[in-house]
């Protein structure tokens, strides 16, 4: 072996050993600041995590567009949705008087709250984009409560890390983490253009997560747990899109 | 062995990230065109959907009921892991072009392989170039060893303009990135400009992809491809 090529042999391993050292490195920070999304296992767990970890830094503090009223889509889009169930026609069939959005979890006092309750806190409203992955988009004005809101009426412990939101639709459940949950563009959407939320538009209620696609947007929420870990729910990878072979995190 | 008999062609660092990129193409545009088929619609401007008059539709069936493409089924919907390989992929060419790109300069690579050479920056240079290419006169020995200058110019567009263009029309189809880099998106006219633009360079990239390899098979398979794998032209 000649001297160049193990000068070479010795360079390559050489950094071979700095990019693994790195990489350990890199995965203890990551997940000292919660850079590792739930679903981080499997043979697209790097891509993903790069995703989250990336997005997560860039994402901070970010805003996504806010639009004029003249961009606003007429009419805006009402995606099919399965056929809702006896609870939810019941509740439809009093004016939704009876709906309510439980908050549990780590938080110092776990609440119920009516429709008329979140109507009474200040009222947000934004003109912002929703993104399908499927690939389609259009623009409203959404009117509700932002959640860092209802977070703080509810007293979120210091530990909390996750909010888990729950659809009356049993199989729609999603999760975001504190950085999103208490972004100043997350809200609770009870209205639309104007006009109470359509049904077809996920009324009575819905989040609005306008940096991440659609299917975070949960339609018809009845329920919130905040919580540390997302190991506990369903089969731990972090909210019903996993499971169904869909990106937790939907920043893209 | 005789320097004469094996001539250094392409350099370790180059065809491995020749061909881990061409892996990731192909795992991108597999899995794209995936994607594409849940809404085979096209428009221009901020917001599209359904209710909107679309630039065009192509005439293919649908994974979701959604569109109304004329057929009466839907496709399998393969949506959920195709997107999750066309970002890993996506991670995989970015690092790699990256890497390439450093190497490149960094190297002269990119000067000495790539840039045109100081005689072949006049028109006529270019006329003699691709009048050569319509006749499909076969390539010289010196080929074998060096771009040619229609090859030198190809590889730089595609490099420099049709990659980052195709990254940064697919960036600016993130929520999330775009929140960060709203310009990203404003100056391709919105995000369904965005979208309709990454699907045109695409095109564009499986053109070039097509046209690469008959080029390949028409100046020797063999000979090229041995170079690009063990970096030496016998």
């Amino acid at each position: 072996m000649s001297n160049f090529s193990r000068r070479k042999l010795i360079t390559t391993g050489l950094a071979a050993a700095a990019g693994v050292v790195g990489l350990g490195a890199a995965e203890r920070i990551a997940q000292a600041y919660g850079l590792i999304p739930p679903d981080h296992g499997g043979i697209y767990g790097l891509g993903e995590t790069l995703t989250y970890a990336s997005q997560r830094l860039l994402t901070r503090h970010s805003l996504a567009r806010e639009f004029s009223r003249s961009q606003i889509s007429k009419p805006p889009l009402a995606n099919e949705m399965p056929p809702l169930n006896d609870a939810y026609k019941h509740l439809q069939a009093g004016g939704f008087a009876d709906w309510r959005l439980a908050v549990d979890g780590m938080v110092a006092r776990p609440a119920s709250f009516s429709l008329g309750q979140l109507k009474s806190y200040p009222s947000h409203t934004q003109i912002t984009m929703l993104q399908c992955e499927e690939g389609w988009s259009y623009i409203a004005e959404w009117n509700g409560v932002p959640l860092s809101h209802v977070l703080d009426a509810v007293g979120t412990l210091p530990q909390a890390r996750y909010v888990v939101y729950f659809s009356i639709d049993p199989d729609w459940w999603e999760s975001i983490d504190m950085a999103d949950a208490l972004h100043p563009q997350t809200f609770l959407a009870y209205g639309m253009n104007g006009d109470e939320l359509p049904v077809g538009n996920g009324g009575p209620l819905r989040l609005r997560l306008p940096r991440q696609l659609g299917y975070k947007s949960v339609k018809f929420i009845t329920h919130m747990t905040v919580t540390d870990s997302l190991k506990g729910f369903g089969k731990g990878l972090g909210s019903a899109a996993p499971e169904a072979g869909y990106a937790w995190y939907a920043g893209i | 062995m005789p320097a004469s008999t094996v001539a250094a062609r392409h350099s370790g660092l180059v065809r491995v990230t020749h061909w881990v990129t061409a892996l990731c193409f192909f795992a991108l545009l597999v899995t794209g065109f995936e994607i594409v088929i849940s809404h085979p619609r096209f428009y221009w401007g901020e917001t599209g959907n359904v209710l909107t008059h679309p630039w065009f539709q192509l005439p293919i069936p649908a994974s979701r009921s959604l569109v109304q493409t004329g057929y009466g089924y839907v496709m399998p919907d393969q949506n959920g892991w195709s997107r999750y390989l066309h970002f890993q992929a996506a991670w995989v060419l970015v690092l790699t072009g990256l890497l390439y790109a450093i190497y490149g300069l960094l190297t002269g690579h990119f000067r000495k392989s790539l840039l045109p050479a100081a005689a072949d920056w006049s028109r006529k240079a270019l006329s003699t170039a691709i009048v050569s290419h319509l006749r499909f006169t076969r390539p010289s020995e010196a080929e074998a060893r060096s771009y040619n200058l229609l090859q030198r110019l190809a590889y730089l567009f595609v490099i420099f303009i049709l990659f980052p263009l195709v990254i940064w029309t697919g960036l600016a189809m993130s929520p999330g990135f775009v929140s960060a880099f709203p310009a990203s998106v404003n100056l391709l006219g919105g995000q369904q400009s965005a979208r309709t633009l990454h699907f045109f360079v695409t095109l564009a990239l499986v053109l070039f992809l097509l046209v690469h390899v008959g080029m390949v098979c028409f100046a020797g398979f063999r000979s090229r491809m041995r170079a690009m794998i063990t970096g030496r032209v016998r």
